[in-house]
């Protein structure tokens, strides 16, 4: 009773949430909405008994990816009026992209019923490790079926990395403003960087 | 808990929700009240290094202080802005609030009491913190206001980079334990140091995790030398600045409730948590609860000792320490912790 309960309150957040999303006039709120999706797509994730990919979702989409695209979309100066003139423009493509997840989602159930496809029983009874949780069950199949797919997932991100790195470093020069030297802010010293000075009354220092 | 209230006559579904009530309640109560406690101890460790009395009015020893502050801003008027985002204004101390409590689900006082003892307890723990980040950036962009939208930015930037390190921290921690839960976590560290000591710190390759995660929670809570965010000579006070009675007592709560969470935090993965500091068997008479309260006692000591002590860092200093510091390290140190289990517990 209580899991239909929870299914039906967490399923229908997430298409709340998602409507809210592209219908906010706000951008900071459509972001806010979509971060309430993820969440509450977390809570579905529990109910199918998948907790590590829902604690996932909110280690890194909620807790990461979220953030900074909040981050950015608040320090955006976004004007609200163009946005809408835009909507009609883009109404079409909009349109063709939909059909084609429709097209797609479809495909996937009709395969799904077909039964071609090998996704395991309901009940868990394929799992790689009878009993397991399911941490050490993805952990048993990523590391020996698909270690070379796991592998080039993590080379591919690396790159990635390397690459923003690349693109944003700027090597700022000897003596250039804004340039610092953290080897020699730690080795300063007290007795360097500052001066005691005994000046007379009414005289003053020269500094 | 949920067999007691069957006993009761009550059928499995009510048992279970009432007994789920019963220990939400069991645990916020005392946690305010916990709360109310170390602010004032707080600001005592912090009087004492100073040389300064503390609070000693309310009460015997000042003892009251902190209701006596609650009913204050309890009675005060609330102010909202009139150029704020009201609905969210009034939503980021209640965001703040509740994942500060929520947290507190997964946590072991003692080997049977726990709200949840789910297998992905310290990943729920690492998630719930990562979302305390979105009552700061939300207060902060709400306020309509130059220095909460400030301390909103630095806030976003240093709670992502330190969860990075103290994820790696933590993945250390489970390597040895070889689960993310945390009752076993703790039943993993039963005379680890030499069969004597339960705790994991004293392995010379977890000790330096040790130290880098007591940075990194201070770091994570904001709090000195880490408050970049309430820097009160730069930011007047963060993204607090436009908050006033109740919504910002909210902030407060949530904060320390949330800096106990680490202290506790501490004391489950590095020192043996409800366990007794030394495998013997007289030790065991003591509840493991009191156990676990003196050692988040004592790091909740270290976090007040290191409040009146150390001075506030530079924000370019605390994004170097975290992403050219720490995370090197960590990552470090998990190449050197996999390579010694497998020598040592997995060599075939």
């Amino acid at each position: 009773m209580i899991q239909t309960f929870a299914f039906y309150l967490f399923a229908l957040l997430v298409i709340a949430s998602g409507v809210f999303t592209i219908t906010a006039r706000n951008p900071v709120h459509s972001v806010l909405w979509l971060i309430m999706a993820f969440f509450n797509a977390a809570g579905l994730m529990v109910l199918v008994g998948a907790e590590f990919i829902a604690m996932l979702l909110v280690i890194v989409y909620v807790g990461a990816v979220a953030v900074l695209f909040l981050f950015v979309v608040m320090m955006l100066d976004i004007d609200f009026a163009e946005m809408r003139a835009g909507f009609i423009r883009n109404f079409p493509l909009g349109i063709a992209i939909a059909m084609v997840l429709l097209a797609e989602l479809v495909l996937g159930i009709g395969a799904y019923q077909a039964g071609a496809l090998e996704l395991g029983v309901p009940d868990g009874s394929a799992a790689p490790l009878a009993d397991a949780s399911n941490i050490t069950s993805i952990g048993a199949l990523l590391y020996s079926k698909y270690i070379f797919l796991f592998e080039t997932a993590g080379i591919i991100l690396l790159v990635a990395m390397i690459g923003a790195i690349v693109l944003t470093h700027r090597e700022s020069p000897e003596g250039a403003r804004g340039h610092q030297d953290i080897g020699k802010q730690n080795r300063r010293r007290p007795e360097e960087a500052t001066e005691m000075k005994n000046p007379e009354i009414g005289k003053g220092i020269e500094l | 808990m949920t067999e007691f209230f069957q006993s009761l006559g009550m059928n499995y579904e009510w048992a279970w929700f009432v007994a789920t009530l019963a220990g939400v309640l069991l645990i916020a109560l005392p946690l305010m009240l916990a709360v109310a406690m170390i602010i004032y101890v707080d600001r005592k460790v912090w009087a004492a290094i100073n040389l300064r009395r503390g609070p000693n009015v309310v009460g015997p020893f000042g003892l009251l202080q902190s209701f006596a502050d609650g009913l204050k801003v309890f009675l005060q008027e609330t102010i909202i802005p009139s150029a704020s985002n009201k609905g969210l204004f009034l939503l980021a101390p209640i965001i703040t609030f509740t994942v500060a409590l929520l947290a507190w689900a997964v946590v072991p006082f003692s080997a049977k009491m726990v709200l949840a003892d789910i297998n992905v307890g310290l990943l729920y723990i690492l998630a719930i913190s990562s979302l305390g980040v979105y009552g700061v950036v939300i207060s902060g962009w709400a306020s309509n206001s130059k220095y909460p939208f400030y301390s909103a930015m630095r806030a976003a930037a240093q709670m992502i980079s330190y969860e990075v390190s103290i994820g790696f921290i933590l993945v250390c921690v489970v390597l040895f334990a070889g689960t993310f839960n945390l009752n076993a976590i703790i039943e993993a560290q039963r005379g680890f140091g030499l069969g004597v000591i339960n705790a994991y710190v004293v392995h010379p390759l977890l000790f330096p995790m040790w130290v880098m995660f007591f940075i990194s929670s201070l770091a994570e809570t904001a709090r000195v030398p880490f408050d970049l965010t309430e820097a009160e000579s730069e930011l007047v006070a963060g993204y607090q600045t436009e908050y006033s009675s109740m919504s910002f007592a909210l902030f407060w709560l949530g904060e320390y409730a949330n800096i106990l969470l680490m202290c506790m935090l501490n004391a489950i993965l590095f020192f043996g948590g409800w366990l007794p500091p030394i495998d013997w068997e007289p030790l065991y008479m003591v509840p493991g609860i009191v156990w676990i309260l003196l050692k988040t006692f004592f790091f909740f000591f270290m976090f007040s000792w290191v409040m009146a002590t150390v001075p506030r860092y530079r924000y370019d200093q605390l994004m170097r320490l975290g992403w050219k510091v720490f995370l090197p390290l960590s990552l470090l140190f998990i190449f050197l912790i996999s390579g010694y289990l497998m020598l040592t517990r997995y060599a075939v």
